[in-house]
């Protein structure tokens, strides 16, 4: 199952130019810019915008062909927008319902209460729509969305119009989503956080064109990745989150790369990711053993890269095969003599849990 | 005082008449038309902007005469209808049906283009990608959300229709139950000193045309399109 996308479009100074294709399962974020032309991208997948030409095939769907348009009510996609997009003359409920009663019985796959259960929606069902918060409307647009059942979930900035602590409570819900709704999502976004959160495969976009597909591990193994532009180089682990053990620790990943991490009592045990920053893991050439930092794990270098600004980053792999990325000075590096395929000790001193 | 003729009823009558399907038609032709307006700014829809606008800044004997021309026996439309053994449009109810469109049609095109631009792409895009066909997206999202502009589109054709003279007098004459309407009457009235009656008429016209704007303008206040 893929989706293909081929499109030649000139306006103005905007061109767009794209011929690929990706597998159509789990969640692929469209990474690019403001401007690069994600959002044409998009409505042109969707159906909301008929380029001349262009060709959108979904499994063994034909959506745009030379000779053929499946108007975007065909289509059994899922959209969410920006903001903005409930419909005001319908309460919660009715805009829940609007593509469920229009999805066929047959292909229906959730129900009202289940989407309002992993959407927390259950108190809201009944307000008027102008009564929502901006999170709020978010989620239930999400969930109107989902109700439709569709083939395809395609996500534009769903929380970009978002503030900070709204995005925060909201995140949650978006990774349950991922994880459970079975439904392939492409989610554009501008937010190197929220791929890392996400994403399973990034579409890198730039001035109308794709630069690169990769899987997520793939994309931030590149040391100048454009994930890192807000946060640094960071590492993106994933794992089996263990059951809650004494002082709130849980066990989290395979023996011999395990780490003990905080998480929230109610968080499930279960697969989870966590981010590391690198420049959170410091390196020691012996186990330290008096020392506050309580994650240490072997890890072998497999590359050094100097990075601007007088930094050092390691690429190193844990027992478990995972990328684990260090930042140290280059001064620290030359004193402890690191070279490729050495092991040495990798310090976590903090992890995030994405989701 | 206020007893009216047989022919002053037969006017009114053939008035709301006119009026009423005026106003329908309008709706039928008015709304793809203003829907096609608001969804793009080529230089084909200014063109189409400024014909159906044309009525207002005309004067109606101009918009009378050229109908005249083109619908009557010799004209272009008239003589065709003639020779496929139909009447000829001018001095017939048809005419004046066919006038009052054209004449009244900026009324209806305005309000809902304006609702239509104030509505946006969003909410219908939102509901075909829910599956709901274009019928189905004009019925549930596109009528409750311009109810306004719906709304003062049909009061304003029919107001306006109600209005009408100067068209209906060049293209339709005065021949009763077929062209005489209310307007054209009031004249006829002053034509011949009855002013009696041509104020009772004038005077329920008057009162008539007040409420109606009072209601439009209430409207107006009443249907800001909300957004979320």
């Amino acid at each position: 199952m893929s989706l293909q996308i081929r499109v030649r479009l000139r306006r103005g100074d905007f061109k767009l130019e794209v011929d690929t294709q990706w597998p159509a399962q789990g969640v692929t974020a469209l990474f690019g810019r403001s401007g690069c032309g994600k959002t044409t991208l998009m409505r042109i997948i969707a159906g909301l915008e008929h380029v001349k030409g262009a060709q959108v095939r979904f499994a063994d769907q034909c959506w745009q062909g030379d000779t053929q348009w499946l108007p975007v009510e065909k289509r059994r996609i899922g959209l969410v927008f920006q903001e903005g997009s409930l419909l005001p003359h319908l309460s919660v409920t009715g805009n829940l319902l609007y593509g469920y009663k229009r999805t066929p019985v047959a292909l229906r796959r959730l129900q009202l209460d289940e989407v309002s259960a992993m959407l927390g929606l259950e108190t809201l069902l009944s307000r008027p729509v102008d009564q929502l918060s901006g999170g709020q409307k978010q989620r239930v647009a999400l969930g109107r969305a989902l109700l439709c059942s569709p083939q395809l979930l395609l996500l534009d900035e769903p929380l970009a119009a978002l503030d900070t602590q709204t995005k925060r409570e909201i995140m949650p819900f978006l990774s349950r989503l991922a994880q459970d709704a079975g439904i392939p999502i492409v989610l554009i976004t501008h937010a190197p956080d929220e791929v890392q959160r996400l994403a399973d495969r990034v579409v890198f976009m730039r001035d109308g064109r794709i630069d690169e597909i990769c899987s997520l591990q793939q994309a931030l193994a590149k040391p100048d990745s454009p994930l890192f532009a807000d946060e640094g180089p960071s590492s993106v682990l994933e794992g089996q989150l263990g059951p809650a053990e004494e002082n709130s620790l849980r066990l989290f990943g395979e023996q011999g790369s395990q780490l003990r991490v905080h998480a929230p009592d109610q968080t499930a045990s279960g697969p989870i990711r966590l981010r590391v920053l690198a420049r959170d893991v410091s390196v020691a050439l012996d186990d330290p053993a008096r020392i506050s930092i309580q994650n240490h794990l072997v890890v072998t270098i497999r590359q050094l890269h100097e990075l601007p600004g007088n930094r050092v980053l390691l690429n190193t792999a844990m027992q478990d095969g995972q990328t684990l990325l260090i930042e140290i000075t280059p001064w620290s590096a030359q004193q402890l003599g690191l070279a490729t395929g050495q092991s040495v000790f990798a310090l976590i001193k903090s992890v995030a849990l994405m989701r | 005082m206020f007893e009216l003729s047989a022919a002053d009823w037969q006017a009114i009558q053939l008035t709301i008449k006119l009026c009423f399907l005026t106003t329908l038609i309008l709706l039928a032709i008015a709304t793809p038309l203003a829907w096609w307006l608001a969804s793009g700014k080529s230089a084909m829809r200014v063109v189409v902007q400024a014909i159906v606008a044309l009525p207002l800044v005309l004067p109606p004997t101009v918009l009378g005469f050229y109908l005249l021309l083109v619908l009557g026996p010799r004209g272009p439309v008239g003589s065709t209808l003639e020779s496929l053994g139909f009447n000829h449009l001018a001095f017939s109810f048809e005419g004046i049906l066919l006038a009052s469109v054209l004449y009244s049609m900026p009324f209806a095109v305005q309000p809902l283009l304006e609702a239509f631009n104030n509505l946006g792409r969003r909410p219908v895009e939102v509901a075909s990608s829910l599956g709901a066909g274009v019928v189905d997206r004009f019925f549930t999202v596109i009528l409750p959300l311009c109810r306004g502009g719906f709304i003062v589109a049909a009061t304003l054709s029919f107001a306006h229709t109600v209005g009408e003279f100067g068209v209906i007098l060049m293209l339709g004459g005065s021949i009763p139950g077929e062209t005489k309407v209310l307007s054209v009457l009031i004249y006829d009235h002053t034509e011949a000193m009855n002013y009696a009656a041509a104020h009772r008429l004038s005077l329920l016209l008057l009162v008539f045309s007040f409420l109606v704007l009072f209601v439009v303008y209430g409207m107006n206040r009443r249907f800001q399109v909300a957004k979320v």
